[in-house]
């Protein structure tokens, strides 16, 4: 993973979080969380109850020490609940400012109707408008390439290097404001409207300002508030049945129990771990339109994955040297290394290598002038100082160069050609002056690692169909090869269309990465889409997931993501309601055993005393929330294994863990705080 | 202790052929009786208008539930208040009073049959047959139908819930009636009065008169118990002679409570499973006893069931030391309100089993059960899911197996499914609303009951076993059981209100609300099936689900609890 490690919270976030808990305080803000909102209801009563103890009930001794202590620890617990959202929130923001820095305000010349050109600040600008950009200006906003062709960096917003090439129709076509023209000039149209592009979006979604809750969030706040409203419904209950057994039971004991029975531990951590789980998503550079999208990865059982650029290299890195007729295939190493010399791209490089592993060295060569790729030329070579020339490159730009040169074209070229295509490979010509030596066989390569991530995959029951426009044949070599579980050769964009929907039929949710505009309907279909950012706006606009490298393969990484927020998620609930059984056991003999001393055998911990022994369980119960702050923002470790192995696994560390760890948590604040409470007369 | 091991070994080799029949019977698939049972149905059907072809969506089978049962309560209701006629009343029994008359209807339609009045001198003869025998038999069956239309949701394998009318008399036809025949013949046997005949006065060898019961006491006490019912035909139930005069009618009638509501799960099992099945090789289904997810469901209860039996033994067999200082020996247990000719074995296995499967008969007095032994019956019927009643026990069940896989399905990454349907707000919801019911209407009714001198006049035994005494009289209402704690002054306009209404909205709002979530659950597409996937049927599982039924349920009683029996266990070993 590329994620960054290092400190989970900065100085920086930590102020303007603890900022942030009182101001989120504003009882209109909590009532958004039932749990919460409950526990500060009490500690409204209990500030109230500090001030005029004997409103409600009979004024003993030390009822107001202990109303007022009861209230402090109550709106601490508060406190800790809204740190941890505004934790969350901030690092978020952190996020969200790193890629605000690249969102400068920049000129955008603008293109009139008449075809003059006006200077105006590009936030002025409209959907619809057009721009001209050259060389070493910033792409104003979001758009499409009208005409021309020029080599963007995006670096700003993808962290790649290397520039790409964009220009009109097609694939290549969308461009996003904030990236840099490095070369040639580009006619674009704006896509969207200032505030609204697709950078503005990003940043919205990060800082969780559009943050909407999740179904299953929705869900589990369901059953969380159900616990509330029944641990309310004890509570009202055992007033008047306490009173039928002579017990008179302080208002803020009673309110101590709701708040330590109801679910206050997840109450005060689910947004926290929602916001955590899209920040980690971000962190990975890429960004989900909706938490549902990263909460859908979870369940993802289909993965629909192209071959290029996803599980191979693409068509590539050389696998062999073919000479046409009447050519020494030794010359043709050697003139290809040549060719390569200067060559950074795989393409070159792997030549290099393939001639080294066949005994050649590299060539000592004197240049007088080196040409790069092009996405017009479509070839690459070398002009040496004896004057040769030395060229390589798509076979049709090559055929057409040398024609130019007047040169005549190998008769058994085609066959060469035709021969590497058919086994799903790519042709490299390779000429010198003007006659055409051979073919460089480039074949698709297989990323390393891949075979081991399908297995992880399938360990946890995704099936994974590789897409390829290949023959059945090749497809079937790259498919045994990587070890996905099934293919779709000679695969077409309606064809993924079909495959997806056949998968869904039955049941089964599906995730596909795409990046052309024929993706789109597909992205649009599955359950989860991750558009790569060099797509189309098309592309993007239909995806629920963006990812900004363009690495396909993140895809793998989302899922686990999606799922460890679940399981985060769970574990957490888990811990929290096993934690009542601890809390009862401190509370309930407390609050009894001074009216009926049978009880006080129930007082298993031996705490000290009742006050004691109630404190004790509200401050664990308060404190426990930054305890689990690290574990929310991280989330649960996450390894693939079978369901029932990771069920048993988490049942164990956080069920019985929950059980357990309040009663020892419990009972070291007991001894704590009693000589603290003794010196108060409590 | 071995007596206890042996019937309940006995009770599985009858209860899997039992819950596969009930399965052939609620799948419409063939089954040996088929000839005979076949036209008396269709004739019941043109009797009655009903077109058996014709299902019913959740709305319209509950609909039809609740608008049939309320005919009955009318009906019921009319024929308590002119009992005083001279029909069928040999001995003269006068008309029952408004409020009496409310709840005692409420207790036999909801399946209940708590009873504020004694059979011997409150009922006549055709209030027994018309009122209380018939109820029993359309109360256990509405419940039972209900299970099956629930079940069908889960299953998903059919457009609809089925028809409410089909599943009403096919279970009373092939399951209630020839059962409860077999039955209150046996009963015969044993010495259990049939007849229509006025009550005997007869001189007793000390020289005194007393009063011998006679009447259709057989017949009552068949359906009474295969429907889980348990209103007794005479006061104190199946503790006198009358009702169970032998160990073997003991066995027999505990058996007969037991029997529908296990076959029930196994019904389940094997309606959810050939779904499975039959997606995977479209080869016949083979016999198959339980199914995987209803062996996960049996085993849950079975734990909870066998924990209290067990607790309830132990704490009956340890007997009650003060009376053991007073001088009485504690030897065989507290047998204090028990049957000699059961002994603690048989009146602890009664007692945990009519709490659990909520049938509500006893044959021995739960009021004089030790704290703890008090504790277990009064637990189960908080639970309300070990077993239980007419279906609607399995229906809770799933209420907290749904919660399970919820909190389970997020510890591995998956949002939640169970059975390939998915959980959402929408079920979650429901589910969170049905489980806040039964707590919502025990504590509160105790509360106000605790809290009002109307309430508090009714408690004969203040202090600890009081408090007892109230939870048990709500919690025997909420959960349809009907069982009494007795030594509660209850036959007064507070007690009969306030029980009539908790018997009331615990029957109907769970059956409302589980028929929704069937309903809901039922038209979602199935998922997908993975080893991603949270399996429902292991053995994990059935701890997780055990687990969270305690702490859930369990724990929510804790309180009060720890205040009734706990406090008054700790404060009689003191």
């Amino acid at each position: 993973m590329k994620q960054s490690k290092g400190k989970f919270i900065t100085p920086e976030i930590f102020s303007q979080a603890v900022k942030e808990s009182f101001i989120k305080l504003n009882p209109r803000y909590m009532v958004k969380n039932p749990v919460m909102f409950v526990v500060e209801l009490g500690f409204f009563i209990t500030l109230l109850l500090s001030f005029f103890p004997s409103i409600i009930e009979a004024n003993s001794e030390h009822l107001r020490t202990y109303n007022i202590i009861v209230c402090v620890v109550l709106f601490v617990t508060v406190l800790f609940a809204n740190f941890a959202e505004a934790v969350a929130e901030g690092r978020g923001k952190a996020q969200a400012a790193s890629l605000k820095k690249t969102q400068k305000d920049t000129k955008a010349r603008l293109l009139n109707e008449d075809g003059t050109e006006s200077l105006i600040n590009s936030s002025e600008l409209k959907k619809g408008d057009i721009v001209m950009v050259s060389a070493g200006e910033v792409i104003p906003n979001d758009g499409e390439v009208m005409e021309g062709i020029a080599s963007v960096d995006e670096s700003a917003i993808t962290g790649e290097s290397a520039p790409v090439v964009r220009e009109s129709g097609g694939d290549f076509c969308s461009v996003t404001g904030g990236t840099t023209v490095v070369s040639d000039w580009l006619k674009i149209r704006i896509t969207s409207e200032p505030g609204n592009s697709f950078l503005d979006r990003m940043i919205a979604l990060v800082e969780g300002a559009s943050r909407k809750k999740t179904p299953n969030e929705i869900a589990l706040n369901t059953l969380l508030v159900s616990l509330t409203i029944i641990f309310m419904i004890v509570i009202v209950a055992l007033y008047p049945i306490s009173g039928y057994s002579g017990v008179v039971l302080p208002i803020s004991t009673l309110i101590a129990l709701a708040v330590c029975l109801i679910p206050t531990t997840i109450g005060g951590l689910l947004s926290a771990i929602g916001i955590a789980g899209m920040d980690r998503v971000t962190r990975f550079n890429v960004i989900a339109m909706s938490g549902k999208a990263v909460e859908a990865c979870g369940d993802v059982d289909t993965m629909i994955l192209d071959k290029t650029g996803t599980i191979t290299y693409g068509n590539r890195l050389a696998a062999d040297f073919l000479p046409v007729k009447g050519v020494d295939k030794q010359k043709l190493i050697r003139v290809s290394m040549t060719a390569s010399v200067f060559d950074e791209t795989p393409e070159g490089k792997s030549t290099l290598d393939l001639g080294k592993q066949l005994g050649y060295n590299i060539p000592d060569i004197k240049t007088k002038n080196i040409i790069e790729f092009s996405a017009q030329t479509r070839m690459s070579g070398v002009d040496l100082e004896n004057g040769t020339k030395i060229r390589k490159g798509s076979s049709d730009a090559i055929i057409q160069y040398i024609k130019e040169m007047g040169g005549s074209i190998p008769e058994n070229l085609k066959k060469l050609v035709d021969e590497v295509a058919t086994l799903g490979g790519t042709p490299l010509t390779v000429c010198c002056d003007d006659c055409i030596l051979g073919v460089i066989y480039l074949k698709d390569t297989v990323k390393p690692g891949m075979k081991e991530r399908f297995e992880r995959l399938r360990a946890i029951g995704i099936k994974t169909i590789m897409c390829t426009g290949d023959n059945p044949l090749t497809a079937a070599t790259i498919a045994s090869e990587a070890g996905v579980d099934d293919f779709i050769a000679e695969c077409k964009p309606e064809d993924k269309i079909d495959v997806i929907k056949r998968e869904q039929a039955k049941g089964k949710i599906v995730a596909m990465t795409g990046d052309g505009t024929n993706d789109a309907p597909a992205l649009a279909q599955a359950n989860v889409g991750l558009a790569m950012n060099s797509g189309t706006t098309a592309a993007k606009e239909a995806a629920n997931m963006v990812d900004l490298d363009s690495d396909p393969t993140k895809i793998l990484e989302v899922v686990e993501i999606g799922k460890q927020m679940l399981i985060t998620r769970g574990s957490l609930t888990t811990f929290s309601v096993a934690n009542d059984i601890a809390k009862y056991f401190a509370i309930i003999p407390a609050m009894f055993m001074v009216a009926i001393p049978q009880l006080s055998v129930m007082n298993i911990m031996s705490l000290a005393s009742p006050y004691s022994a109630i404190l004790s369980a509200l401050i664990f119960n308060a404190i426990i929330i930054p305890c689990l702050i690290p574990l929310a923002m991280r989330g649960v470790k996450y390894r693939p294994m079978s369901s029932n192995r990771m069920l048993i696994r988490n049942l164990l560390v956080y069920g019985l863990g929950g059980i357990i760890t309040p009663f020892v948590g419990i009972k070291i604040i007991d001894l704590l705080i009693h000589p603290l409470l003794s010196l108060l007369g409590l | 202790m071995f007596q206890i091991i042996v019937t309940l070994m006995i009770y599985m080799l009858l209860v899997i052929p039992m819950g596969i029949y009930l399965y052939h019977v609620a799948t419409n698939k063939h089954t040996f009786a088929d000839p005979v049972f076949d036209r008396v149905d269709r004739f019941i059907y043109r009797l009655g208008g009903i077109d058996p072809q014709k299902g019913m969506g959740w709305k319209k089978y509950v609909m039809s539930l609740i608008v049939m049962n309320a005919v009955m309560v009318f009906i019921g209701y009319l024929i308590l208040r002119i009992q005083a006629l001279p029909i069928f009343n040999p001995n003269g029994i006068g008309a029952m009073e408004p409020t009496l008359s409310f709840n005692t209807i409420i207790s036999f339609i909801t399946n209940t049959n708590l009873q504020h009045y004694s059979g011997e001198s409150g009922l006549s003869y055709l209030s027994q047959m018309m009122v209380i025998i018939f109820l029993m038999f359309t109360s256990a069956a509405s419940g039972y139908a209900a299970c099956v239309a629930f079940v069908r949701g889960l299953a998903g394998k059919e457009k609809d819930m089925g028809n409410f009318y089909v599943d009403l008399v096919r279970i009373i036809t092939r399951i209630l009636l020839p059962l409860s025949i077999i039955v209150g013949l046996f009963l015969v046997w044993q010495g259990v009065p049939q007849n229509l005949n006025a009550n005997v006065t007869v001189n007793t060898i000390e020289g005194n008169m007393q009063d011998i019961a006679m009447g259709p006491i057989a017949a009552l006490e068949s359906i009474k118990h295969l429907g889980t019912n348990g209103g007794g035909f005479l006061g104190a139930n199946s503790a006198t002679p009358l009702e169970n005069p032998t160990i073997l009618s003991n066995i027999a009638e505990l058996y007969s409570m037991m029997i529908l509501p296990g076959a029930c799960v196994i019904m389940f099992g094997n309606m959810v499973r050939n779904r499975k099945k039959q997606e995977k090789d479209n080869t016949k289904p083979k016999r198959c006893l339980f199914g995987s997810e209803g062996r996960t469901v049996f085993a849950a209860m079975g734990i909870m069931f066998l924990i209290g039996v067990f607790v309830c033994y132990f704490a009956e067999k340890a007997g009650n030391p003060a009376l053991g200082q007073a001088g009485l020996s504690q030897s065989m247990g507290s047998m204090e309100g028990k049957e000699v000719r059961f002994g603690i074995g048989q009146s602890a296995l009664f007692t945990t089993t009519t709490t659990s499967f909520t049938t509500g008969t006893v044959n021995n007095m739960h009021d004089t059960l030790t704290p703890i032994g008090g504790m277990i019956p009064l637990l189960h019927m908080m639970l309300n899911l070990v077993f239980g009643g007419k279906g609607v026990g399995l229906m809770n069940m799933i209420m907290y197996v749904i919660l399970t896989v919820f909190i389970c399905g997020l510890m591995i990454g998956r949002t939640p499914e169970y059975l390939g349907k998915k959980i959402e707000g929408k079920e979650m919801k429901l589910t969170a609303l049905c489980i806040i019911i039964h707590p919502l209407l025990i504590l509160s009714f105790t509360a106000l009951a605790v809290g009002t001198q109307a309430g508090m006049e009714g408690i004969t035994n203040p202090g600890f076993h009081g408090l007892s005494q109230v939870l048990y009289e709500y919690a025997s209402s909420a959960a349809n059981n009907g069982s009494g704690f007795e030594g509660l002054a209850d036959n007064t306009y507070f007690w009969n209100i306030t029980t009539g209404l908790a018997m009331f909205f615990g029957r109907y709002l769970s059956i409302i609300i589980q028929m929704a979530i069937a309903g809901s659950l039922m038209k979602k597409r199935f998922v997908n099936e993975t080893i991603g996937t949270l399996r429902t049927d292991t053995k994990t599982f059935t701890i997780a689900l055990v687990l969270i039924v305690y702490i859930f349920a369990a724990l929510t009683f804790f309180p009060v609890l720890s205040l009734g029996p706990v406090a008054e266990h700790l404060t009689l070993w003191n």
